[in-house]
This record gives C-alpha cells, structure tokens and sequence, in this order.
C-alpha cells in the first residue's frame, strides 16, 4: 500500500520519510543521553536499594537499609548525624541564595543605571567571575583566610578565633566562600530582567503614594520575576550539592551532603549509600523548586 | 532622598564587587612576590611563574585540560546541534516533544554530583566490557559531552526559533535536496548559534570540576584538579601564579566571547 504525500515546509514527502529522517537527526543525542544519563540514573535508583560488600563491591540484594541508615538508624541504636548535614545543607543553600537575592538587586539596578557605553564593562566584571572555575575562586578565599593575613588578624584581635589560627575551617568562611562563587550565577540572569525593566510602572507607583516595599513588591519584582527565577535555580541546585566550598573552608565541622556523597564514592567507597543519599538530595532539591514554584510561574531555563 | 538611595545602591554594588575580586586580586598580588610565606613583600618576581614551564605535572595537566575541553566541545556540538534540528524541524507529537524536552533539560537541573556519582557506576558496569573505560580522559571526555550536548542543543534550538522556517520552505519551494538544504542554507543561517554553543561548552568544560573529579584516572589530572589537591598539600606561590593564569585567560576567553557574541 502506498503511503499518502504530505506537505512539510514546502516539502512533498511521505510521513514515514519525515520522522525516519528527523530520527536520524535525533538518534546522537538521544542514545547518548540515554546511555549516559538517563540508564545510569535508573541504575542510580537500583543503587541506592543495593547492599556493599566487605571490599566496596556492590550486592545486588534490595533493601531500605541506606535509607534506614540516612535517617539515623543503626545497630547502635539511632543518631541524628546524617539528618543534622542534610538539614544544614538545606539552610545553607537557602541563606547563600538570599543574601545572594539582596546584593544582586542593588548591584544589577547599579549596572543597569550605567550609561550605555560603559555598561558592557560591569557586566562583565560579573561574567569573569561566572566563568572562573570554581576551585579557583575557593582557593583564593582559603589563601585570604590563612593566619598571617589581615582577617584572621582582626578576628583574633576581636577575640573570635584564638590568635595565629586561620578563619577556616568555619560556618563563617563557608559561608562567604558560598556567597561570593554563587552570587554571579544569581546575577547575571536577574541582569537580563532588570534591564529590560519598564520604569514607568516604578515611576506611577511612586506617583501613587506607594511605600518602598510596596513598589518593589508590585511593580520591581513581577517585572524582573523571570530573570529571578532562573537565577533562583542556578544558584539553589548547586548550592545544595557542592562539596568544595565545605571542604576547603568548612572541613570536618562544616559537612554538607555533598561532602558526605564524596566520601561514599571516595574513602568510604560505599556506593549503594552514596547512592541512597543522592536521591535524598535530588529529592530535597526538588521539592525546595516545588515550594517555590507555587508561587512563582513557569520556568523556562536558557 | 533620591541622591541617599544612590549612595545606598552604590556602596552595596561596590562591597559586592569587592567580595568578589578581593581574593582573586590578593592571589595575583602574591604570585609576584618573592617571598614565599606569610604577610610580607619582598620584592617583585616572575619566578613563581616560569618555575610552572618546568614542572611537567602542571604542563600534563594542562595538556589533559586542553584535550579535555577540544574533543569534548567539538563532538557535544555536533551531536547537540543535530538534536536540536531534530527536535525543532519535524512534525513529533505531544507525547514525544516533551519527552525530548525533558531529555534535553535534565542534565541542566540534575545536581553535578548526582550525575558525577551515576557515571562512576555506570563506567565500572561497563569496564567488565571494555577497557575503553577505565578511569581516565576518555571516560572524563564522555562525562563531559553529557552535560554539554544539552547546553549547546538549547543554544541551538533558541537559533533555530528565531531564524523561523521561511528561507527553508522558499528553499524547498525552489526544489533544494536535504543535502543542499544543509549544507547551503541551515548551516549558514545557525552559524552563530553553534559557535555560541561550541563556547558555551568550551568554557562549561574548563569551569568543571565535580565531573572531571569523579570520572579521572591517576593520569589524567587537569589544572583544576591539581589545584585542588595541591590546596590540601599547602599554599605555595606556585599555585598562585597558576590560579592567576588560568583567571587571565578565562577573562582573555570572556572578553572574546562577548565580542563575538555581540557582533553576531
């Protein structure tokens, strides 16, 4: 039976011709990101279900063990450890993506009110440091927080920290090295709404008597939601899941899960945990988005 | 008041800024101090930097950073850009459209060390198959494509919707073959878009460290990597001087990029 012509795009063709040919576009991408990402994360799932063998070997016999395990459950009887490190790691992205939030307004209206020729160059001094990997940008901080160095100096004359120790490892260069690697990634996409910012609705609500918060809140932040969105989740999704800010600045006393997923696939080498903690992760991360997608709107990335 | 919301707004940016140029300034000032410990200056130095040309751990890694970044952005941008086309160039239903929508999203929302950790397993599965993935460039090259051919379909696709499909019907109105229209009318036409995307990946691939961190092999360290497990060794000029270049010719690459990227 002969198949009936169709017209595509100004083409005659044949249905079964199109999609066989539109497959051969997609066929690349979709066995590699099949075979890559999404087969191992169904493994992943299995995974975390799995048992470890004496020498780090995976057992494929099922159980909630990890999970048991991740809440606290032991033979020794029950520990909030593991529960303390992935509430941390919940409090710490949330505050690294606020404080991130507060200076990036101020900073993309500062670069946005710059006259048109000069403008390019503040962006990018928000872009280099976007793209500058971020062990480095860690290190730096690590290298400015050592004892001999004017911080620590000031913080032991201060009586913080005994005197001739440096700032890390601490909750408190945690989280500076946190804010100061994720703040770009917050403020370059909240730039592209804030510039395209309509300030005549800022100017009529100001004309109307409006309070301050009550011009940011109805005529700033709708207009600019997008841009906050994406940045939002760029900063949130990784914040959660790093593991070198906490282990350079934060060490020991500081874990975040991220840390604790390293040392499964590292030292440990206790991958069905690691794998357990991971979906505990993906989890959380997901359902942190869904809170804040309720109120937000859809969310288109790139 | 308006002149005080100014000043507030200013100061603000600058303390931002500061926060984050301060340590990397502070690392490049002492890449060119001669002395090697603590709070002084000595005298001014290039030392630190020429003593990398002769340290062949960091030339290797340098090497591997750089073979990493090429062969991983020029296959993710083929096989991205032929996806993106074939997402947005045939009739797909529904159901498959946002399926292909969540494929091609996935990779950009999924937690690096998630993924990082699913490819540790995946490669030692398949090892007991091939030795082609045994822990090393060629399993940190397919670490990497992964997350890139996504980044550069989306580069892609948003080309592929703002070009519209009008020169492509007049093209097949005038009877152009598949090949013709290609070759002589997509390329050309998604030309930016794809280098976009090739940058785009490029420069995913050098800011990377969780992946290259699980997926590499004793021989295969590259610059990040080597930063940080020197960090843990101590801090040495050294290491400044080679966080400061690697900073320089990221800016070098930022710089570049934007110019291209704005002509376009």
């Amino acid at each position: 039976m002969k198949e009936s012509s169709i017209l595509w795009r100004g083409e005659m063709t044949t249905r079964r011709a199109l999609t066989g040919r539109g497959m051969s576009f997609l066929s690349g991408g979709m066995l590699w990101l099949l075979g890559f990402l999404i087969l191992p994360s169904l493994i992943f799932i299995a995974l975390s279900f799995a048992e470890r063998g004496v020498y780090g070997e995976v057992i494929w016999t099922f159980s909630l063990e990890n999970y048991r395990r991740l809440a606290g459950f032991s033979s020794f009887g029950w520990t909030p450890d593991y529960l303390l490190i992935l509430g941390r790691s919940v409090i710490v992205a949330f505050v690294t993506t606020s404080v991130a939030i507060l200076l990036s307004y101020p900073l993309t209206f500062f670069i946005a009110s710059r006259p048109e020729r000069s403008r390019f160059m503040w962006l990018v001094i928000i872009i280099i440091p976007f793209w500058t990997n971020i062990v480095i940008r860690t290190y730096a901080w690590f290298f400015l927080f050592s004892p001999e160095f004017p911080f620590a100096r000031i913080a032991a004359f201060l009586g913080l920290i005994p005197a001739g120790t440096s700032l890390y490892p601490s909750a408190f260069a945690v989280y500076v090295g946190m804010i100061s690697d994720y703040l770009p990634f917050l403020a370059l996409p909240l730039y592209s709404s804030v510039e395209r910012l309509d300030w005549s609705l800022v100017e009529a609500a100001q004309d109307l008597y409006a309070s301050r918060i009550r011009v940011f809140m109805q005529a700033i932040l709708p207009q600019t939601a997008p841009g906050l969105t994406v940045g939002i989740i760029l900063t949130f999704v990784p914040t959660m899941a790093t593991f070198v800010v906490p282990d350079l600045l934060g060490g020991a006393k500081y874990m975040l899960v991220g840390n604790l997923i390293q040392q499964q696939f590292g030292a440990s080498r206790d991958w069905p945990f690691g794998a357990a903690i991971s979906m505990a992760l993906m989890l959380m991360t997901l359902f942190s988005m869904r809170i804040y997608r309720r109120k937000g709107k859809k969310v288109d990335l790139l | 008041m308006k002149k005080n919301r100014h000043i507030v707004i200013q100061s603000i940016s600058f303390f931002t800024i500061a926060m984050l140029y301060l340590p990397l300034f502070g690392v490049a000032v002492f890449s060119v101090n001669s002395a090697k410990y603590g709070w002084v200056w000595k005298e001014f130095t290039l030392k630190w930097y020429t003593s990398l040309f002769s340290n062949e751990y960091i030339l290797a890694a340098a090497w591997n950073t750089l073979v990493l970044a090429v062969v991983s952005t020029l296959i993710s941008t083929l096989i991205g850009t032929l996806f993106a086309i074939g997402i947005s160039r045939f009739p797909w239903g529904r159901k498959t459209d946002s399926f292909l929508d969540i494929l091609l999203n996935f990779p950009v929302v999924i937690p690096d060390i998630v993924m990082a950790g699913s490819l540790v397993v995946v490669f030692a599965l398949l090892r007991s198959v091939s030795d082609l993935f045994e822990a090393g460039l060629v399993t940190m090259i397919i670490g990497h494509i992964t997350f890139q051919i996504a980044f550069v379909a989306l580069v892609v696709r948003s080309r592929l919707v703002s070009i519209g499909t009008d020169i492509e019907e007049a093209a097949r109105d005038l009877f152009a073959s598949n090949w013709y229209l290609m070759r002589r009318i997509m390329l050309p036409l998604l030309l930016p878009g794809i280098v976009a995307g090739a940058m785009l990946a490029f420069t995913l691939s050098l800011d990377d460290f969780v992946i290259s961190f699980f997926t590499s092999g004793p021989d295969s360290q590259t610059l990040p990597l080597y930063i940080y497990s020197a960090v843990r060794r101590g801090v040495t000029p050294q290491i400044h001087a080679l966080s400061t270049l690697v900073v320089f010719i990221t800016v070098i690459l930022v710089v570049a990029a934007e110019r291209i990227s704005r002509k376009n």
